[in-house]
């Protein structure tokens, strides 16, 4: 008998063949108290390592907001949004869940070598960690978010309820993109120096300091594009659902989930075809 | 063979492993064969290995540095690729290797709760195991200090500690004991042999041939990316012994 037929007799399988994408589920259930522990406890180191802790998870996107918003208030003169320092603020605070969950999850397997090359688990827990903690970033965020925007004369309506709804799909989409990331700079390690230039040219391309429409009113076919744009998408709903006079195409609704569920499912099936993978050097 | 009565739980057929290694310069003695080994060069580092592991075994892998013990131990969890051949497992072993903390940043404590859940563990276990583990590591003073302050035996202590909770069907310990001061190394001795007695399977790396005697019940000796001997500890031991 050869040792691959003794294998096959006792059931013994290729060490490291990835497992089949149900029992790839499963285990990944069962490692749901990791994914959550992990990601609070991110949170606390993090808080740690700076003397003002938690406050600068919205000190940073409210400066972000002030200096981009003031210079790119400047440059746009006349084609200034409506009510402009609430769009920006919007902007910002909710391209930050986007770009964290983009540049964080392109180190969770990098980041976590140790961790990987010891323990046997499926390796999509480590980015699943990073968009559970920044999905728990959000919280405070945007009850800071909704204080500013009171400040600035915004007050809350019943379209207000709304917005947790559209987060469920942004956390989708967020989600696939850290599952994409993740593995991307596994093959890739230059990625890691590249990915703040892409998170920066998505910044200034999703519509976060400017009205699309106002600006390319004479380029239909960019305003076109912007339409299938995911993160505009949501910025826009989000927008016409915090500020009370702006408008949105309904159809954005169907556009951001559809975005969210497939780039979930997608990353997740991208992470999992590569699981042999990670861990090694 | 007494194949049919035992289980196999690790079957390696076969297994070359090569690296792709970029060198700059010349390695000693090249110059005279008038060829420098600039560029990338490959190295064989395992040259078709087989054997067959079964349950209540322990296993213990010398060899000379270099020899391709650590590399054979990696192919085993699937973190090198054999160029050739296959590593078969009944599950996917856990390697306890030695250096770097599990999550740095993290403090021990928050470390055994992290890696115990990574390992399968429910929530209520770990709390009911976490003193035990904390007691074996002997770390108690410590333990809510980040991972990354500790030294790399007080790293390997609690590595260990964390991963032997668990009754393993498959554990790799590759030199993680030697860095461990002496009476640990008794200790996690003894918990080798306990999880080898429940119907585990301990693969043993080292250089100690103390500790290869007294956990070990076969050995497998490389030399230069090949088996060399494999059989019954004293047997093996001695020849390798003879050889230095």
């Amino acid at each position: 008998m050869s040792m691959s037929e003794l294998a096959a007799a006792h059931g013994l399988k290729r060490v490291g063949a990835r497992p089949r994408l149900g029992s790839y589920l499963r285990q990944v259930w069962e490692r749901r108290q990791f994914i959550i522990t992990m990601a609070r406890y991110r949170i606390s180191v993090e808080n740690q390592n700076n003397r003002l802790g938690a406050v600068w998870l919205f000190l940073k996107p409210l400066l972000n907001a002030l200096v981009y918003g003031l210079i790119f208030g400047v440059l746009q003169g006349g084609n200034r949004p409506d009510d402009y320092p609430a769009y920006v603020v919007i902007g910002v605070f909710l391209y930050e869940f986007f770009s964290k969950c983009f540049s964080q999850g392109a180190k969770a397997i990098t980041g976590n070598r140790f961790l990987v090359q010891s323990l046997a688990f499926p390796r999509i827990a480590l980015p699943l960690a990073v968009a559970v903690q920044e999905l728990l970033n959000q919280g405070p965020m945007l009850a800071v978010m909704a204080i500013v925007l009171m400040v600035l004369g915004h007050w809350p309506t019943w379209d207000w309820l709304l917005l947790p709804v559209l987060l469920i799909s942004y956390t989708l989409f967020n989600t696939g993109v850290a599952f994409i990331t993740a593995r991307l700079t596994v093959h890739f390690r230059d990625l890691t120096q590249i990915l703040p230039f892409i998170s920066r040219i998505l910044f200034y391309t999703s519509g976060v300091l400017f009205n699309v429409d106002k600006l390319f009113a004479n380029h239909p076919a960019v305003i076109q594009l912007f339409n299938w744009h995911p993160i505009y998408q949501v910025l826009d709903i989000a927008r016409s659902l915090l500020m009370t006079h702006a408008s949105y195409n309904p159809m954005f609704w169907l556009y951001t989930a559809l975005w969210g569920v497939c780039t979930f499912v997608g990353g997740f099936i991208f992470f999992w075809v590569a699981e042999e993978r990670y861990g090694r050097e | 063979m007494d194949a049919n009565e035992r289980t196999p739980v690790v079957i390696v057929d076969g297994v070359h492993v090569k690296y792709q290694v970029f060198a700059s310069g010349k390695a000693v003695g090249a110059s005279k064969l008038g060829r420098t080994t600039r560029g990338v060069r490959t190295v064989h580092a395992l040259k078709g290995v087989s054997f067959v592991a079964y349950e209540n075994e322990s296993i213990g892998v010398i060899g000379a540095n270099g020899s391709g013990k650590s590399t054979l131990m990696r192919a085993m969890v699937g973190l090198t690729p054999p160029a050739e051949g296959a590593v078969f497992a009944s599950s996917r072993p856990n390697l306890l290797g030695v250096g770097a903390a599990l999550l740095p940043d993290l403090s021990g404590d928050r470390n055994i709760v992290l890696g115990g859940l990574a390992l399968g563990f429910e929530r209520s276990e770990i709390e009911s195991l976490r003193d035990d583990i904390v007691a074996f590591a002997e770390l108690e003073e410590f333990i809510d200090l980040p991972m990354r302050t500790y030294s790399s035996g007080m790293q390997a202590r609690l590595k260990f500690a964390i991963a032997a909770a668990k009754q393993h069907e498959i554990l790799i310990v590759d030199e993680a004991l030697s860095v461990g001061d002496k009476r640990f190394r008794a200790r996690s001795e003894g918990r080798i042999r306990e999880i080898r007695d429940n119907a585990g399977t301990v693969f043993l790396v080292s250089h100690s041939m103390t500790s290869i005697r007294d956990t070990c019940d076969r050995v497998i000796w490389l030399h230069k990316g090949e088996l060399v001997m494999d059989g019954p500890t004293a047997e093996v031991v001695t020849a390798y012994e003879a050889s230095r």
